[in-house]
């Protein structure tokens, strides 16, 4: 049995004549926070397009907690337990707190064929969920428009999660936040990790992503300039790969590891 | 886990936050997409009160009257409503209505069907045509607009052309003598609480005419259907798992998809449901004029949509409400009927439906900014 939630082996895919990602590998523990770091165009929505069901990989493979997997459909990937959150967060702002929450997934009662949505259950759920990351929501039935960019985040983080994810997939969760809403967020998938999600963290920040990830891999051009653990690399190290130094800076990390290898 | 003393913490917070909520709930009455079109109605009935208050409007036949207007408005408002909240137009209400009208009307005269089949038949076409408006919209991506807009043209012309090929006519009469035995058409056709107003009558409450019965005979059916239909979409809307599709579906179906809300199969029921409004509509005025008419409904789908813009449902998608839109079609219903009793040119009514709709669209406009930007 593997011990990694998922496993991403040397995964292409093409479109046309476009290599949007070329032999890519990439292996997410329980508990662990992977950050994937990249420029743009780098690759890095395909990628977790990938590991979400929206595209197949051309080649490479994928394996769910020790199986091999192939998603028809980002449902496929949601029923294993793989959930994204992506930039647009799927909220309807013109929807309540509630209605939000339970988007899809409504908890129902009643007698079979006559089943009415159990807004009570719903309501209170939903309350006590974004309490528990601190969010007080005074009336879950207030519409999400309402709420801060960074509340909203949460909101769809904390949706994923009471859903049974167990890969928690976040798409620049913090880019559109200052600084005390990103850090609320970044507290949050913390906790999430700790509780023993796998965490994808896709982001462009170095400073968002050096704090809270375990391991870091970094996109660039399709390829992957190798995932990195946090004692192995430093946030100026990351930041120069991302920067265009990237091949240079691989080089140099090359020559350390083989310099600390050499005198083991 | 750790949650559970979290929980307790929380769930201490939220007891808290119960009284807040009580407070705020004159704030969420006001953000409840229906109060415009309710205000408006006690508006429109403080006007006609004071200016026709004294001709008849207000007697049971008046009264009778421009329910029933606003019940036939109705009807259709509120399927058309529910397809706006999910984020969709159709423009083929209107034809949709004549077309009902005469899958009603050539079975029954011309190939000797019982009634009962035929209004059977015609809700199977309904069913059909909504069908298949859903499937077209969904598959090509095109605006429901273009895509309804197409099959206004297309419906009308297929009834024009059918009914002068099978009948030589534009008009199929001769439907009155078939209703009388038939099982199911006093469904759409007959009049409700019979005894209520014949009673009324007899204690001299209400109008008689010379023989004695009373002017206004009951209620029309149309009217419990408004009422009934109201019930049942607003229940769907606010009460079941497919009405919060709906609102998902309309207010952003990238986002609903993603979370696993089958969007395409609420949209195409949401066509099926302006349909079969449609042929509602058409059997209580076939049945009730005993003929159908091939430009029967004409513009009838814009008149359902402003119902709903009146009623709180905005333009793209995602918020109203089905209550809304049936006090829209009375505010319209209303006007329409109780501009006769006032001495105001009915030329006007067309005006007053224009500016009631820009107001209202105004207003919502106004609604939805507070309702997604203001902290
Ligand atoms: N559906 C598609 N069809 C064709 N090319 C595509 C498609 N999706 C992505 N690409 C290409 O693949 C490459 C990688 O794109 P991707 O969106 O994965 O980058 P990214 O790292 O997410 O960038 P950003 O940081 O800007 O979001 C780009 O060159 C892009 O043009
Ligand atoms: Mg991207």
């Amino acid at each position: 049995m593997s011990n990694y939630l998922v496993e991403f082996n040397n995964i292409s895919k093409f479109f046309g004549k476009v290599i949007a990602l070329k032999d890519v590998t990439m292996k997410l523990k329980k508990g662990e926070i992977m950050c994937l770091l990249g420029d743009n165009g780098a690759g890095k929505s395909t990628l977790i397009k990938t590991l979400s069901g929206v595209h197949k990989p051309d080649e490479g493979e994928i394996i769910v907690e020790g199986k091999k997997t192939i998603f028809a459909s980002p449902k496929d990937a949601l029923d294993m337990g793989i959930a994204t959150v992506y930039q647009d967060l799927a909220l309807v702002s013109l929807m309540s707190v509630t209605r939000n929450f339970f988007m899809g997934r409504e908890p129902q009662k009643g007698l079979p064929g006559l089943k009415t949505f159990d807004i009570d259950k719903a309501n209170e759920i939903a309350s006590e969920r974004m309490g528990q990351i601190g969010i007080d929501v005074r009336d879950p039935s207030q519409a999400v428009g309402t709420m801060s960019g960074g509340e909203r985040q949460c909101l769809a983080i904390s949706r994923a999660i009471y859903f049974g994810a167990k890969v928690l997939i976040l798409d620049e969760p913090t880019s559109a936040l200052g600084v005390h809403q990103a850090s609320v967020v970044l507290k949050y998938i913390v906790k999430a990790a700790s509780q023993g999600l796998g965490v994808i963290l896709i982001t462009h920040n170095v400073h968002h992503a050096y704090p809270v990830g375990n391991r870091f891999t970094v996109l660039n051009r399709g390829k992957s300039l190798g995932t990195y653990s946090k004692k192995d690399i430093s946030r100026e190290k990351l930041l120069s790969m991302m920067a265009g130094g990237e091949e240079l800076s691989k080089l140099e990390v090359e020559l350390k590891e083989m310099d600390r290898i050499s005198k083991i | 886990m750790s949650i559970k003393s979290k929980s307790i913490e929380t769930k201490k917070k939220i007891s808290k936050d119960e009284r807040l909520k009580r407070i705020s709930r004159f704030r969420i009455l006001l953000n409840r997409p229906e109060l415009g079109a309710l205000g408006g109605s006690i508006l429109v009935f403080i006007f006609f009160g004071l200016v026709a208050g004294d001709t008849g409007m207000f007697s049971a036949y008046g009264m009778m009257n421009f329910l029933e207007v606003s019940a036939n408005l109705g009807i259709i408002a509120i399927a058309a409503a529910m397809l706006m909240i999910g984020g969709e137009f159709d423009l083929s209400i209107g034809s949709m209505i004549g077309f009902a009208g005469i899958c009603i009307a050539i079975p029954a005269i011309y190939w000797g069907w019982p009634l009962w089949m035929s209004i059977i038949f015609a809700f199977s076409m309904a069913v059909l045509v909504g069908y298949f408006n859903g499937i077209l919209v969904v598959r090509t991506g095109l605006p429901s607009f273009i895509v309804t807009l197409a099959m206004l043209f297309i419906l009308r012309g297929a009834t024009l052309a059918i009914t002068r090929l099978i009948t030589g006519r534009t008009q199929v009469p001769g439907l009155r003598v078939l209703i009388e035995n038939d099982p199911i058409a006093w469904i759409f056709a007959a009049d409700t609480f019979k005894w209520l107003f014949t009673w009324l009558g007899s204690m001299g409450l209400i109008a008689l005419r010379q023989d004695g019965t009373p002017l206004a005979t009951g209620v029309p059916a149309s009217v419990l259907w408004w009422i009934g239909l109201t019930i049942l979409a607003t229940w769907i809307l606010m009460k079941t798992r497919y009405g919060n599709w709906i609102f998902a579906s309309g207010g952003d179906k990238h986002g609903a998809r993603n979370v696993g809300v089958p969007v395409d199969r609420v949209k195409i029921g949401l066509f099926i449901g302006t349909a079969v409004a449609s042929t509602i509509f058409a059997c209580v005025q076939v049945l009730d004029a005993g003929s159908a008419d091939t430009m029967r409904g004409t513009l009838k789908e814009l008149e359902a949509i402003a119902a709903a813009v009146v009623g709180g449902c905005l333009l793209t998608g995602g918020y109203g409400s089905a209550i809304g839109a049936a006090f829209g079609a009375l505010i319209f219903g209303t006007v329409s009927m109780g501009i006769f009793y006032t001495d105001v040119d009915t030329d006007w009514f067309k005006v007053f439906l224009g500016g009631m709709m820009l107001i209202a669209v105004i207003f919502n406009n106004y609604i939805r900014r507070k309702v997604t930007e203001n902290k």
